[in-house]
């Protein structure tokens, strides 16, 4: 099972290769919209991307709850 | 009648990654045709092809990048060529009222690699792993709009399709915005990127694709007995017009004058040429006539010249049909004999070096017409480049498209600067 911070750190590098976020950034108190900028459509890739990278499914209904970094760690924990 | 100057080109093209490159390498007669070098040509009929010479992940930020298809990445090259070209500053920096800026950029097929890569990933993982940019990266207006989003245009944004006559549509579609006093600047011209299996094997099936596979800088060879179809090629080339007068009040250096735009079409067949020609001179007929010029003024025709074997000849007799005795003194060439066949950026990157050619004063060599058709009743600069006088000088731009589209641009020397 893979720690909080391990999490973090694939989903920064996964925010970075989909939106150019600063890895440094993606800090589990930030708003994926708000603090770093990522659009709806950026968005929908990055959900497709955890999916991908830690096995986990995230239907619709779900990710739109995912406003923060620290909200899809945890889902992800929770789920995979 | 509003005059229209010719402030800013741009190019990315097989000759060179931007337009002094291709320019240069025009002149010497080089080809920029290659064998295919991906397996997937193994299988095909046709194994030969013309790709930019700059790399796109050199020149557009890779995060930017995987949101544009190839097509727009070509597009925002030449543009911000074009637009630095003419004097211009981007963001900040960026002088033009974009209430008064537009943007006219054709596109003969659009996004196709991401509409044809997007399709592979859905049969392969799942509609869920579809991107959500496919739509807005493979929207044949897709180039046009991320161009006006470079260039901060807001008067309006313009995508004109016409299959290979898209570009220079979308520059006599520039002069109408210009004269309707819609604009006073307009980026225009087109782009294409659709070197892919697909595309390839369609056009091989309709025998519109040269063969010469063993010999590829051989395989463009407009009006030579040898020639066997076409050569497909990708780039963008883009130009800004603007009124001489807004030109002339900010101090513009000025290639030349963008005298006028003639449309017709064939209304014959969905990708035949009419055989007589007269779709073809009537287009040439309107470009003479909406700027003022005469067949005796044309001194230069920068042929649509695909090197198929009824298409060229075509040409030549509409060229004659529409000039008449004048053509005697008109040289013609075809560019695409080095270049290959754009598609939809054919027409503007032709434009441009017809506009060159007077400018410099040099008509650039149709290579590899090494045994000219019989019955050939044009002067055409076959193999080396051919000097033009000094003087005023004009010229015609012809691109024709499937679908009968037929758009040739007349361009002067006008207002030219040193």
């Amino acid at each position: 099972m893979a720690t909080t911070e391990e999490i973090r750190t694939q989903l920064a590098d996964l925010v970075n290769d989909v939106a150019g976020v600063p890895v440094e950034d993606v800090q589990l108190d930030k708003s994926f919209v708000d603090d770093l900028d990522v659009d709806s459509l950026a968005m929908v890739e990055i959900i497709v991307g955890c999916e991908d990278a830690f096995g986990v499914t995230i239907p619709d209904e779900e990710s739109k709850n995912l406003k923060t970094v620290g909200d899809a760690v945890a889902y992800i924990e929770q789920h995979s | 009648m509003k005059q229209i100057v010719i402030t800013g080109m741009g190019a990315t093209t097989p000759l060179g990654g931007d337009l002094s490159s291709t320019w240069a390498a025009m002149l010497a007669g080089e080809s920029g045709v290659v064998r295919i070098p991906e397996d997937w040509a193994d299988e095909l009929a046709v194994q030969i092809a013309g790709y930019v010479k700059v790399d796109p992940s050199e020149k557009i930020d890779r995060v930017k990048a995987r949101r544009l298809d190839r097509n727009t990445q070509l597009a925002l090259i030449a543009a911000e060529e074009a637009w630095t070209d003419a004097g211009f500053g981007l963001g900040a920096d960026n002088p033009v009222d974009p209430e008064r800026l537009a943007v006219c950029l054709g596109s003969g097929i659009g996004g196709l690699h991401t509409l044809l890569g997007n399709w592979d990933v859905y049969k392969a993982r799942g509609p869920r792993r579809v991107t959500p940019f496919t739509i807005p990266m493979l929207m044949a207006n897709a180039s046009a709009a991320n161009v006006g989003l470079l260039v901060n245009a807001a008067a309006a944004v313009h995508a004109p399709v016409s299959a290979c006559a898209s570009s220079n549509e979308a520059l006599a579609l520039a002069v109408d915005q210009i004269r309707l006093g819609r604009a006073d600047v307009v980026v225009a011209g087109g782009t294409e990127a659709t070197i892919h299996p697909l595309p390839i094997a369609a056009f091989a099936q309709m025998h519109a694709l040269s063969k010469r596979n063993d010999d590829p800088k051989a395989a463009s060879r407009p009006w030579d007995k040898g020639r066997d179809g076409f050569v497909l090629s990708e780039g963008s080339a883009l130009l800004v017009l603007e009124t001489l007068e807004h030109a002339q009040a900010r101090g513009a250096r000025i290639y030349g004058t963008l005298a006028g735009a003639g449309i017709s079409d064939d209304n014959h067949d969905i990708v035949q040429p009419e055989p007589s020609g007269h779709g073809q001179s009537q287009a040439m007929l309107k470009a003479l006539r909406e700027s003022g010029l005469s067949a005796s003024d044309i001194i230069h025709v920068n042929a649509h010249g695909t090197s198929t074997p009824q298409g060229d000849m075509t040409e030549a007799g509409s060229i004659r049909r529409a000039l008449g005795s004048a053509a005697d003194n008109v040289i013609v060439t075809s560019t695409k004999s080095m270049t290959g066949h754009l598609l939809g950026a054919a027409g503007a990157l032709e434009t441009i070096a017809t506009v060159l050619a007077l400018k410099e004063r040099v008509v650039p060599p149709t290579i590899n017409l090494v045994d000219p058709e019989d019955g050939l009743d044009i002067d055409v600069a076959a193999n080396t480049p051919r000097p033009l006088p000094a003087g005023d000088l004009a010229a015609l731009n012809n691109s024709f498209g499937f679908g009968g589209h037929n758009v040739a641009v007349a361009v002067t020397t006008a207002n030219t600067t040193s």
